[in-house]
């Protein structure tokens, strides 16, 4: 032992052969009140996957943090009652139906997200539209929620991740909608059943929702159970969408005090282009080469190498008020800023020096490849299809975006670098034991203290 | 029999092709043309409840290692390969198993072949590798338990109140001084052990062809030499015979919490282990539950409820001893006894007036339609298939557990529940705060 040292190396082999995924035929039908219906068949397991979109932009100023307040609670008392149904028939009538439902809203949308066995469909889409046309709030509900939820913002609120995100989401976009994703409790303390009522009854609008249906049955049987079940839902109203929000990079770094702490948590945020953006792809490789996949740049560096942290990662988001970059590394107290040193540095480099053809490939490849991989599920394929549809695009962009991903050129992966990526576009946040970190991080950084 | 329901009449039929190498692995096979997708999974049998006194950590830091390389791949290569390949990779270390999968476009299958069978042959350990290794891992726990709150509440809590063997209660993340007294020697030798063929099962699930797949598995796993394996530990443990309680104090957390937890029978006996699975749901799946309608809807005392069996929270990738586990959060100014008085009431109430069988296959309904939806994606179907060839000699199991599930009758729930009392229980605090 090891046999390693007595064992030769044998060549790896090469990849066979792919075919290439069939793209899913989309039903795709609006319906007389408004309602977008998108239906896949996918066979696999006898189940039905669902997903609903409901716009849901909040209002900028003020006004934002009061919707952000009741549109949480709102989610959270949607599946509390109904005229028909108190919160404890409805639990036991999904329960019967192999179903699971739940509600949830950010600054832009309200969200249903679910499964049922395909036999359990019928009554499923029943209790959906029982929600949709006749959710009730019931003062007692709605007011036991509000305690849990001022409860479970506590909860949220010590982890130094959650800690960190606030801070840089409110340093990107400052009172923008964008800039808050929880509530404070202050707000929502507030909130009243019959503002959730009225919120209901104003945004909760067939007319520019989408309904996403992934299963083994047909688009046309799942769209035809779908109109006979949501036909009665037809409340007019709608809304402005979330105002265009460019978040904020390139400010100063910010340093947050966690006392004690045994980790920083190191967060960098700036802007990114959206889905349709023709510099999207590169930004997109540009994102892996750097900190975007287990290959990449900065997981070598800093965990690989110099042991300094468990997960780095960087992804892009596509909130459609604006697609931001958002990268973050959790690392031992005491090597600080060793990490953020070489974190600038990767960022530096993505930056100003080109990639090499062989790292360009390999997250092309990897890119193209998951891409392929997320839709063979039926819950992968209908949160895709559900993804894109809220950003305006079809099942086509399927083959557009493995497309574009293969005209990528390291030319390109540079200037997405200089734009995207530069330290001096990007906004850093750090929460950890000031008292022990903060010296080091003033020879590296210019810093303000939260 | 009572009349089943519609939805209880869920049927699977994956297709399941076995081989058994001459060194002793086993391999499975799920053909699946639906995606041209594929997933590869290998489960080593042996996991944390298997690692030596002094090296608490070590089955997981283990797992690290086999990702650094082996005679054919540098550090990191394994990686590169996969992800290069358009693929997606990880591995994990449960009580009693360790995994590595990948799940790749299908061009892609005889390189994960490759892959795993180079480091079953050949992982190459070096110190360096092991030092970076350490480090990194102290950070994975410093990440998930020591600056969060409620970090490895209660998984990793509530085994020293609920056991006492060195195997079944310690800390299977590892304490920094195991993790940093870790040598090369340990290493070779854990491998030797636990990382022979024969004490593997690799399961493929996805668009292959069997037969092309098992002469890939001759190719690069058939030269590996059989050692010889020894048969799983028994860890089992007497019952208590009295309620044992402890409170740990976490100061990052704002709010109480508190896991209660009862040993169930041997999982490898499904008729007996079943109901105890249907029970965890009928108690807490939902606002449909027993214990949500009561301590979050009618008394308000409890924030959230979970309930399930296993430390890990899979109830069948877990051999014995293995508990039913509850977990609830409440407001500070809510005593502990105050929500286990309530919980004490509930589970009396089952018991004693049992539960209609309608509840039951409600309950069943909506546990077999989660199974479904795990076992859609290649990945948990090979998972699954795994760790039932690997425990119970039987991937067709896949199949079969949704027919199992609705077997189980109301009066086997209700004595399953009269089993779970006060003296045969631990009860675990979690107190916000530093230690008074």
């Amino acid at each position: 032992m090891p046999p390693a040292k007595k064992l030769a190396a044998r060549p790896v082999p090469p990849l066979g052969k792919q075919r290439t995924p069939k793209l899913p035929t989309v039903g795709d039908t609006v319906l007389d009140n408004g309602l977008r219906v998108l239906a896949v068949r996918r066979p696999g397991v006898p189940l039905v996957e669902l997903r609903l979109r409901v716009p849901f932009a909040a209002p900028t100023g003020k006004r934002g943090a009061s919707h952000v307040a009741r549109a949480t609670l709102l989610s959270d008392t949607l599946l509390s009652g109904t005229e028909q149904r108190d919160a404890a028939q409805i639990a036991i009538d999904l329960q019967a139906l192999g179903g699971q439902l739940s509600a949830s809203s950010d600054a832009d949308r309200l969200g249903f997200g679910g499964s049922v066995l395909t036999s359990g469909l019928p009554g499923f889409l029943d209790l959906l539209a029982d929600l949709l046309t006749s959710a009730s709030y019931p003062k007692r509900e709605v007011e036991g929620e509000r305690d849990r939820l001022v409860h479970e913002l506590a909860i949220h609120r010590s982890s130094a991740g959650v800690v960190a995100r606030e801070a840089l989401l409110h340093r990107m976009y400052g009172d923008h909608p964008y800039g808050r994703d929880l509530p404070s409790a202050e707000d929502v303390q507030l909130v009243k059943a019959a503002q959730l009522r009225a919120l209901h009854a104003n945004r909760i609008v067939p007319e520019g929702s989408v309904l996403t249906l992934v299963g083994d049955l047909s688009p046309a049987r799942a769209t035809g159970l779908v109109a006979k079940a949501l036909s009665g839902w037809s409340a007019r109203g709608g809304v402005a969408p979330t105002p265009p929000a460019p978040p904020q990079g390139g400010r100063t770094a910010l340093l947050v005090d966690r006392p004690g702490a045994v980790q920083t948590t190191i967060r960098f945020g700036g802007a990114a282009p959206s889905r349709t953006d023709p510099g999207y792809a590169a930004a997109a490789l540009a994102n892996l080469v750097f900190g975007g996949y287990f290959s990449s740049r900065w997981v070598s560096n800093i965990r690989e190498d110099k042991g300094y942290t468990y997960s780095p990662h960087s992804g892009i988001d596509h909130p459609p008020a604006g697609s931001r970059l958002v990268a973050g590394a959790d690392v031992a107290t005491e090597v600080t800023a060793p990490a953020l040193l070489e974190s600038l540095y990767e960022l530096g480099r993505i930056a100003t020096v080109p990639v090499s053809q062989g790292e360009l490939d390999q997250a092309r490849r990897y890119a193209i490849g998951t891409l392929a991989l997320s839709t063979a599920s039926q819950a992968g394929l209908a949160g895709l299809l559900s993804q894109l549809a809220g950003a305006g695009l079809g099942v086509d962009w399927l083959r557009q975006h493995p497309a574009a991903l293969e005209r990528v050129t390291v030319e390109d992966v540079l200037e997405a670098g200089a734009r995207w990526f530069a330290p001096s576009v990007l906004t850093p946040v750090l929460v950890g034991d000031t008292a022990v970190i903060e010296d080091s991080l003033r020879a590296l950084v210019a810093l303000e203290t939260a | 029999m009572p009349t089943r329901a519609p939805a209880r009449t869920t049927n699977l039929s994956y297709a399941v092709e076995r081989g058994r190498l001459k060194n002793g692995l086993r391999v499975v096979v799920l053909p699946d043309r639906t995606s041209p997708v594929v997933a590869v999974a290998v489960y080593y049998d042996v996991g944390m409840r298997s690692e030596p006194e002094g090296r608490t950590g070590f089955a997981h830091l283990f797992e690290h290692l086999m990702f650094q390389g082996s005679a054919s791949l540098g550090k990191t290569e394994h990686f590169t390969y996969v992800q290069g390949a358009g693929g997606v990779l990880n591995g994990s270390t449960h009580l009693d198993y360790t995994n590595y999968y990948e799940v790749l476009p299908n061009s892609a299958t005889e390189l994960a072949l490759f892959l795993e069978a180079d480091r079953m042959r050949s992982v190459a350990l070096t110190q360096d590798n092991l030092e970076n290794q350490v480090a990194v891992v102290q950070n994975e726990i410093r990440v998930n338990v020591q600056n969060r709150p409620y970090g490895g509440f209660p998984w990793l809590a509530m085994p020293p109140v609920l056991f006492d063997s060195f195997a079944n209660s310690h800390d299977g993340y590892g304490s920094f001084v195991d993790l940093e007294a870790a040598t090369l020697e340990d290493a070779e030798s854990f491998f030797r052990r636990y990382y022979a063929p024969g004490n593997a099962v690799l399961a493929v699930a996805g668009d292959v062809d069997p037969a092309q797949v098992m002469a890939w598995v001759e190719q690069y796993f058939g030269d590996i030499p059989g050692r010889k394996v020894q048969p799983p530990p028994a860890f089992s443990e007497p019952p208590l015979t009295e309620e044992r309680r402890a409170v740990v104090h976490d100061r990052l957390a704002p709010a109480p919490a508190l896991a209660m937890a009862w040993r169930v029978p041997d999982p490898a006996d499904l008729e007996t282990y079943l109901p105890y699975v249907v029970l965890a749901e009928v108690l807490t799946d939902g606002d449909a539950a027993r214990l949500q309608a009561r301590l979050l809807l009618k008394d308000r005392t409890a924030t959230s409820i979970g309930g399930y069996l296993g430390v890990m929270g899979d109830p069948l990738d877990a051999r014995d001893p293995t508990p039913l586990m509850l977990e609830v959060h409440h407001a500070p100014e809510v005593s502990a006894d105050t929500v286990i008085a309530s919980i004490d009431e509930e589970i009396a109430r089952l018991a004693h007036d049992g539960l209609d069988q309608g509840e039951v296959d409600r309950t069943v309904a909506r546990l077999t339609a989660r199974f479904l939806r795990e076992v859609d994606p290649v990945l948990g179907r090979a998972t699954h298939a795994a760790v039932f060839e690997q425990q119970r000699g039987r991937a067709e199991l896949l199949n079969e557990l949704p027919a199992l599930l609705a077997a189980v009758t109301a009066e086997q729930v209700a004595a399953a529940a009269g089993t779970l009392g006060r003296d045969n229980r631990a009860v675990l605090e979690l107190r916000p705060g530093g230690e008074s």
